[in-house]
């Protein structure tokens, strides 16, 4: 980011949450860059920003389509690139018919699934066909939707069953990608940004000028977001439309350009790489769902084919390795390498529907990692209600968080709700070894892995995972030793062999070296990878997570490098160690023009090196590294030999960046608006809503407000956004137990303009109840201009800033009300994310009641919005308008 | 108390001792008390230093551990980060604290079905406990297959929820032991 010319900071107050990644903005600012920062809120990072623009939450599709649409109407898209490296030029097939042309919905719509069939957004094939899926053909986006299958391109792109693909290098025909996303965008004007984003026109001039001026060959732009924008029902497409708007301007595999992801937890990155997620296996292979994933051959076949391009068609060998890693010597060719080891998905399973399973007393046990539910998830009010019809539960923990003490003092127990006498869930309290008390690594949001080094042993009877897992593990092994029980032979079969030190406990360097993976046959047996690309799909070599293959190359651990930065380059190659292949900018030889030289003397990075006949720079190519630019190999070939000189995107299915996604997402091939599943406006671009294939839940206890154009939307009037602050981290596990910073930050508060206050008759530093469909919290009043009132559509719409830090509790330092208490269960269909970053609300002076008196509230409002299990929860807003029989929408009934 | 004190020698005068310090100001050592100059940091005594990472976002600021006796007792920003070049915001200049707070749990708790207090059990017999309720929940929530017959191999009784805190190595565990035991309900942080 230090390398920017431009950098917009988007759903993300990267200041007050990621300060000290934030240096980096201000060195860019510092030597000259424009900073511009979009928000609901004006923040710190406002505060040191060019220029602060207020954004009605939820609206930003509009935004980042006007600016797509202002960049092509203006002819200021980097021509060079986008015609070389995205998929511009590429034909989409007759059948295509766009939101635009539809009134709303995308081709393919299922009224009866309130899902799209995709197959109509596929690229065109030569003799008038379609470029499907591998494997079973075009999935159903109901069934990629319950398998979240948009999380599984987190290292390379969705599949096609060739990249034989048809182009017009003119971008004149209207079937090309280029040609459809002008059009599609045509009506996102800088008029139609201010109705509903409420952004005033020259301020929207001035964002898109200073982007489109700090873009091109000499400079380049950065996007940052975080939370702000993946929160939404509409969340992927957020991200979708700047990496649109990104490919445009040529801003991605350069230094300064692309789209930083701010993620908030030490390893969360690491999470999702090595998953602790329902639908992924590790390197982001999809978990195997029934129906689809039926055996091996059926999985290999679907999750890539040997005709695509680049290296994702190498997929075989990245599974097989893994589960050579977890069964050894029992993954034998004979039996598809243990493939029928592995479990099946049957719909979604993610961490909502569990809550719901235990609601229906389907689930019996729940562990809870350093993960505070009852505080942190959406609807704490039916997190703490599913743990109570647990029969077991295991926290592990530093502190008693609210998620091990709700039985005894949370807030169910003060409504009455719950009795401790009658609640017979047991729970496991088990404490946990800190950061300094264990050794191993994290992986941070730029995907570079750190090593940390044990300091102290952990105190009294506390824990790493890594010990307790290691010894859970053991012990049911021990338990289950002998059985004859077909189910249990992954369990023993399990290689579970790890080195031990003088406790017994594991040595995390050497489950780092299973990660990073062996060869395990031939005169090199049991000496470790270097590269992915030594992954074999014969059995000959394992890795647990074959992006990782190479931090423990030559028997070293990487992770631990730590040569001081002032010692070395920018890029800082030799501290820590970075995925894939110690890459730190990927796709980065988009970072040289089409015949391989840079495109400019200042955005210098990788480049062509005629005498050496290889790529070199300030970084690891990301790219064949002896491919000549022009290089134009048959695309037949498949894989990683069919990436021709001008193929920067080695991990997507055609080798270029895609501005129209012919297939992957589930909500549509374009990034387009729809409202919130709560929102007090009216959508102005279209009779539809909210987004038709959004996964709403119907259920008693998740009513949710009616939206704007209903009987009923005056009760909750008002916006409600929840954030973060600097002094706390997340539902406060690891902030309300230490006093110095429950002492910076003690209490819970909402942010309110001056005009709202005046208009509810809040005091400033008084009491305030906010009130939404699932329940009410009270929270301290800071009247603060910081909040801006909008003029969105002709009324005025006011936003409330809630931080999500408190819970109720008495163990913690400091406690409070808890934010996502208001929050109902609504979720994006790619990625099955919750929407928490906008939803409806009322609030009023004055302290909550308690006791029963609270759900009496809750419930006097419900009655008079009118709010049913069916308010707000219709796929197809008006069925009509769409063509569509309304008896044939089934959400209902789901 | 006057009657204790040695005699002052004309060096010890303050406007002296400012012109012969160079403290012009008088903020600097001709004004700092003995017992000031007598404290040094704690990062000057520990036994050892130990390279680390901040547990809090995903930054990955480098951190400095610094032990004596076995306890940490100081950590600090790591200047030869490239990351975060020494710096350490308000929840990484507290994570000593982190370790060290006095509301840190260190035994194991254990509330029984009704009960309304929390009892200790020691480590082994939870672990013992916890091993014993998953596999019995395992046998009695076990699908084997689905309606249509196809191979589901899984129990939907057991979920968990927890890891982007947690370290790499510790969830590659985590996901290899649930997945082998046919727990698919394995979830964190990054789905929230």
């Amino acid at each position: 980011m230090a390398n920017a010319d431009c950098i917009v900071i988007q759903g993300s107050n990267m200041a007050e949450c990621h300060p000290v990644g934030f240096q980096w903005v201000a060195e860019a600012k510092a030597r000259g860059a424009k900073v511009i920062h979009v928000d609901p809120r004006f923040t710190r990072t406002s505060a040191v920003a060019d220029k602060h623009i207020p954004i009605r939450a939820g609206s930003d599709v509009v935004l980042l389509g006007a600016l797509i649409n202002y960049v092509i109407t203006n002819d200021l898209w980097f021509k060079e690139y986008v015609s070389a490296y995205t998929n511009a030029a590429t034909l989409v097939h007759d059948d295509y018919r766009d939101a635009e042309d539809l009134g709303g919905l995308f081709s393919g719509f299922d009224p009866e699934t309130g899902a799209y069939d995709k197959a109509s957004w596929a690229y065109a094939e030569g003799e008038g066909g379609t470029i499907d899926e591998p494997g079973a053909g075009s999935e159903h986006g109901a069934d990629a939707s319950a398998r979240a299958a948009g999380h599984t391109f987190g290292s390379g792109g969705p599949a096609l069953e060739h990249a034989q693909v048809q182009r017009d290098d003119t971008l004149q025909d209207p079937r090309t990608v280029f040609q459809i996303v002008k059009r599609h965008y045509a009506r996102y004007t800088p008029e139609m940004v201010q109705d509903m984003c409420g952004i005033e026109v020259a301020d929207f001039e001035y964002l898109a000028r200073t982007i489109s001026e700090n873009s091109g060959r000499d400079r380049t732009t950065c996007f940052a977001y975080a939370v702000g924008w993946t929160q939404h029902s509409l969340g992927t497409q957020f991200i979708r439309a700047a990496a649109i708007l990104q490919l445009l301007l040529g801003n991605v595999g350069r230094p300064g350009s692309g789209i930083m992801a701010l993620r908030g937890h030490a390893s969360i990155q690491g999470s999702t790489d090595i998953p602790t997620l329902f639908n992924l296996l590790p390197g982001y292979l999809p978990m195997p769902s029934a129906g689809r994933h039926d055996t091996l051959g059926d999985y290999l076949g679907a999750i890539a084919s040997k005709k695509q391009k680049g290296y994702w068609a190498d997929a075989d060998a990245y599974t097989i390795s893994l589960l050579k890693a977890w069964w050894g010597e029992a993954a034998r060719e004979e039996n598809d390498w243990a493939y029928d080891y592995l479990p099946r998905l049957t719909g979604a399973h993610g961490t909502y529907e569990t809550v719901m399973g235990m609601l229906a007393d389907e689930v019996e046990g729940y562990f809870l990692l350093g993960q505070n539910p009852a505080v942190g998830s959406a609807h704490g009010r039916m997190q703490r209600l599913g743990m109570s019809h647990l029969k077991w539960l295991v926290v592990r923990d530093l502190n008693l968080i609210e998620s091990a003490t709700w039985w005894k003092d949370g807030p169910e127990i003060e409504s009455g709700e719950l009795r401790t006498e009658d609640i017979e869930t047991e729970v496991f309290f088990l404490p946990a070894a800190s950061h300094v008390e264990k050794a191993g690594s994290f992986t941070q949001t730029q995907r570079l892995l750190q090593w940390r080094h044990q300091a102290v042993a952990p105190p009294g009877e506390c824990q790493s995972e890594l010990q307790f897992f290691f010894e859970l593990g053991q012990r049911i092994r021990e338990k289950l030793a002998g059985s004859d029980d077909e189910r249990d032979r992954p369990l023993l079969d399990l290689t579970w062999d790890y080195p031990t030190d003088e406790h017994g406990d594991p040595e995390p360097e050497a489950v780092l070296a299973e990660i990073n993976g062996r060869h395990l046959d031939g005169p090199d047996a049991g000496k470790p990878l270097s590269a992915y690309t030594e992954l074999r799909p014969d059995g000959s070599t394992s890795a647990g997570c074959w992006i990782y293959t190479g931090v423990y190359a030559d028997g070293t651990n990487h992770a631990a490098n730590r040569k001081p930065g002032r010692e070395q380059g920018p890029a800082a190659p030799e501290w820590g160690w970075a995925w894939p292949a110690n890459r730190r900018i990927l796709y980065n030889r988009a970072s040289a023009d089409p015949q391989g030289k840079p495109w400019s003397e200042r955005k210098k990075y990788i480049w062509w090196d005629e005498d050496q006949r290889r790529w070199v720079g300030d970084d690891v190519p990301d790219f064949p590294v002896d491919r000549a630019p022009g290089s134009q190999p048959d695309p037949a070939l498949g894989g990683p030999a069919a990436l021709s000189g001008d193929d920067p995107f080695i991990m997507q299915a055609d080798g270029k960046g895609w501005l129209f996604a012919p297939t992957g997402l589930v909500d549509g091939p374009l990034p387009t608006h729809y409202e919130a599943q709560e929102s007090p406006v009216a959508n102005a671009l279209y009779t539809q809503q909210q987004s038709p294939a959004r996964l709403v839940f119907p259920r008693p206890d998740n009513l949710s407000a009616p939206s704007a154009g209903s009987s009923g939307a005056d009760v909750y009037p008002y916006v409600f956004t929840t954030y973060r602050l600097t002094e706390h981290h997340t539902a406060g596990g690891m902030s309300r137990w230490l006093p110095y910073l429950s002492e910076l930050q003690p209490e819970m508060f909402c942010e309110v303009s001056p005009e709202l206050a005046a208009e509810r008759g809040l005091e400033p530093y008084g009491w305030a109840t906010i009130i939404s469909p699932r329940s009410a919290i009270e929270a301290k009043v800071i009247v603060t201009e910081r909040m801006t009132p909008l003029a969105v559509g002709g009324h005025t719409v006011h936003q409330i800033g809630l931080p999500y830090h408190w819970g109720v509790g008495k163990n913690a330092v400091v406690s409070g009300d808890a934010a996502n208490d208001l929050l109902g269960v609504t979720l994006d269909p790619n990625v099955q994310i919750q929407e928490s970053k906008v939803a409806s609300c009322d609030i009023r002076p004055g302290r909550r009641p308690r006791g029963a008196d609270l759900l009496a509230l809750v419930a006097e409002y419900q009655a008079r919005a009118g709010t049913t299990i069916e308010t707000g929860n219709r796929a197809v807003t008006d069925p009509a308008a769409e063509g569509i029989d309304p008896g044939t929408d089934s959400t209902m009934e789901d | 108390m006057l009657r204790n004190m040695a005699p002052r020698s004309f060096l010890q005068w303050p406007v002296v001792r400012q012109v012969r310090t160079g403290d012009l100001l008088g903020r600097g050592p001709s004004v700092t008390s003995p017992r000031t100059k007598a404290i040094g940091p704690r990062t000057a005594t520990a036994d050892r230093v130990v390279q680390s990472v901040c547990p809090y976002c995903a930054v990955g600021c480098g951190q400095r551990v610094y032990v004596k006796d076995e306890k940490v007792v100081q950590i600090e920003g790591d200047p030869d980060s490239p990351i975060s070049r020494g710096r350490l915001c308000p929840k990484g200049s507290a994570s000593e604290q982190l370790v060290n707070s006095p509301g840190r749990q260190t035994r194991v708790l254990y509330r029984a079905p009704r009960s309304t207090e929390w009892e200790h059990l020691d480590l082994a017999t939870a672990v013992d406990m916890i091993a014993d309720r998953f596999i019995e929940t395992r046998r009695r929530t076990w699908q084997q297959e689905d309606e249509a017959g196809r191979l589901v191999r899984r129990t939907m009784g057991i979920a968990s929820l927890g890891g982007a805190t947690l370290d790499n190595e510790e969830n590659y565990l985590i996901k290899k032991l649930f997945t082998a035991a046919g727990a698919v309900q394995t979830e964190n942080q990054a789905r929230i």
